[in-house]
């Protein structure tokens, strides 16, 4: 042993106040998150991606000097080709333009559709769900009439009532819509609320709004955000099909559901013009469920790696 | 749990009533009757037949006829094809549509939940990608395209089923796969989401320091506590699929309930809108019962009667 004088140390001693400090910045839960979020590629790729999407729809119309509307009948079903990027449809309209302009009607409906479908069926599923018994079982028997009731009637009357459009569309939908997120939610609430951190949380004294809101809800976030990735595509075929039939956007106007609805008629023809609306509901749904996924891992703090 | 059982009985009958009424009322606010579409007949002979169906009644004493018909049984005759009745055509095409709908459930059910776990268990690996990608697949790409590309490949080009049409077990099959991809994507994914949820779960790490068997522990621990979100997507979806659907039983020209769904909307033909209505609400509060119960079953915690214990 090497001899080490005592006159080598020197005493620090403890400061109360210095080691009660905090020294980084607190982080609220939302920080934390988006945090968490930034470290995941894969969902920032998604994000990134999304982002771009709307940028295009806005301005992708403006790219080429077409007019969506503006029909051709000398070039028709044309192939890719410089002038028309994406080619031709069967009244020689330009894709590239076209797909731009579904792009806005379909990720509008998408997006907004399973935004209110979230938004009510989480408050009512958690609601019925959380208080269980009498309140459930009404409840829950709306739903099933709601469920029952044939959707096109709803659709037709609507449409009477309000004239076509877009919002006509969105409000027939989040209206049968909302039920499917409601049922999710409740099922998740019936099982969770047995657990004992909200009894704990009843213990202190939460409002049942707040255990709701604050424990319930964050808890069964998984199966909330994989309804909501699904429900976006559901929105854009249900649109097409409305649309299909005559009772959704006027045919100029177009969307990725209606330009997959027309590519189907020369499909054994021109196999193109279905792939590349085809292909863009693919990618964004894959994004959507990309940044889904990433989502739900940044916003539960049990999966924090 | 009989006591529950009698009371959700109760509500059932209360919620088809309901359903009923509101989709007698509303079907006839749809400007128009079933005969503005036919060809041109003279002023009286439209009368006579609106007459014949009690259509020039009030709306309530219609509604009044509609339902002491209905308890005793009878659903009226189909306004658009006048010598049958509703009865008649349901017993007729429901069958075909249920086979299928079966069939592609069971297809679904296995291969989803099979996918789900795999996915969740090996995150991030190969298996993961390949049933995100189906998933993707079945839900981005429209039924009616993989019902003609499925059509396309394995009958048309390389003949081992039949292209179309209805008669023995090998007809069903491409009808059948169509129909299970959304089924399929839908419960992998849910399936997978969930299963991560419980994966992290404390419970997880005690049964494997018990040293339970990783079967044991997939199958007792994880599957059976994250189920919950598939078995309540189930119910509606087996109703919703069980009732044919529209676009694959044209596509395959099955002789299936599907196509009288939308049909009869556009027909206006009022006892078939209300007949396929409340065949399809049947299943479905039948349904959403079975899976209130499974939840009892699959969770003992869940309790749906108050204080039941």
């Amino acid at each position: 042993m090497v001899d080490i004088s005592k006159d080598k140390f020197e005493i620090v001693g403890a400061n109360a106040s210095e080691s009660q400090s905090i020294v980084r910045p607190s982080i609220s839960y939302w920080q934390d998150a988006w945090r968490r979020l930034r470290k995941n590629k894969v969902a920032m790729a998604s994000l990134v991606f999304l982002i771009l999407l709307v940028i295009m729809s806005i301005i992708g119309p403006h790219l080429r000097p077409f007019d969506y509307a503006h029909q051709d009948l000398f070039n028709t079903n044309k192939p890719f080709s410089k002038v028309h990027w994406f080619g031709t449809d069967y009244l020689g309209r330009d894709l590239f333009v076209r797909v731009w302009m579904g792009a806005r009607v379909s990720l509008f409906i998408g997006v907004v559709i399973a935004l209110l479908d979230a938004i009510i069926g989480v408050t009512y599923g958690g609601i019925a769900g959380y208080f269980g018994g009498q309140v459930d079982n009404i409840m829950m028997r709306i739903v099933d009439i709601l469920y029952g009731i044939p959707y096109l009637i709803l659709v037709i009357l609507l449409m009477v009532v309000m004239g076509q459009g877009l919002w006509t569309i969105i409000t027939a939908m989040v209206m049968t819509g909302w039920v499917g997120m409601a049922r999710i939610v409740r099922g998740q609430v019936l099982q969770l609320k047995e657990q004992e951190f909200v009894l704990a949380a009843k213990t202190l004294g939460a409002s049942p709004g707040r255990i709701i809101l604050r424990h319930l809800i964050p808890n069964a976030l998984g199966p909330i955000i994989v309804s909501m990735t699904f429900d976006v595509p559901n929105a854009i075929f249900s649109e097409a099909f409305l649309s299909y039939i005559g009772l959704g956007i006027r045919a100029p106007l177009a969307s990725w559901g209606t330009l997959a609805n027309d590519a189907t008629q020369v499909l054994l023809m021109y196999p193109m013009q279905l792939f590349i609306p085809g292909f863009f509901i693919s990618i964004t749904m894959l994004a959507f469920n990309m940044l889904g996924d990433g989502l739900r891992d940044a916003l539960d703090p049990r999966l924090r790696r | 749990m009989l006591n529950y059982s009698l009371k959700r009985f109760v509500y059932m009958l209360i919620t088809l009533w309901v359903i009923v009424t509101l989709t007698f009322f509303l079907m006839h606010m749809i400007p128009g009757d079933p005969f503005t579409s036919e060809k041109k007949v003279p002023e009286q002979i439209r009368q006579n037949m609106l007459a014949k169906y009690h259509l020039d009644k009030p709306l309530i004493v219609q509604y009044g006829y509609y339902l002491n018909n209905l308890i005793h049984g009878d659903l009226g005759i189909s306004l658009k094809y006048l010598n049958r009745t509703v009865d008649d055509i349901i017993k007729q095409s429901a069958p075909a549509s249920f086979q299928l709908g079966i069939q592609s459930i069971i297809l679904g059910v296995i291969f989803g939940l099979l996918f789900g776990i795999i996915a969740a268990l090996k995150r991030g690996g190969g298996m993961d990608y390949i049933s995100m990608f189906l998933a993707i697949i079945g839900i981005s790409v429209p039924n009616f395209i993989i019902a003609t590309l499925l059509q396309l490949l394995l009958a048309s080009k390389l003949k081992w089923l039949p292209v179309s049409g209805w008669g023995s077990f090998k007809y069903t099959i491409l009808p059948s796969i169509a129909l299970s991809f959304s089924t399929l994507s839908i419960i992998s994914r849910m399936m997978r989401t969930s299963m991560l949820d419980v994966i992290g779960q404390d419970y997880i790490k005690t049964a494997k320091a018990k040293g339970l068997s990783q079967f044991q522990i997939i199958w007792k621990h994880m599957v059976r506590n994250a189920i919950m979100p598939v078995v309540t997507v189930l119910g509606p979806l087996f109703a919703g699929i069980v009732t044919g659907t529209f676009v694959i039983e044209q596509i395959f020209s099955i002789p299936g309930l599907g196509k009288f769904f939308v049909q009869s909307i556009y027909d206006e033909d009022y006892s078939m809108i209300l007949g396929t209505t409340i065949f399809y609400s049947v299943i479905l509060v039948v349904m959403m019962f079975l899976v209130d119960i499974a939840y009892g079953l699959i969770d003992p915690r869940v309790r749906l009667a108050k204080g039941g214990k």
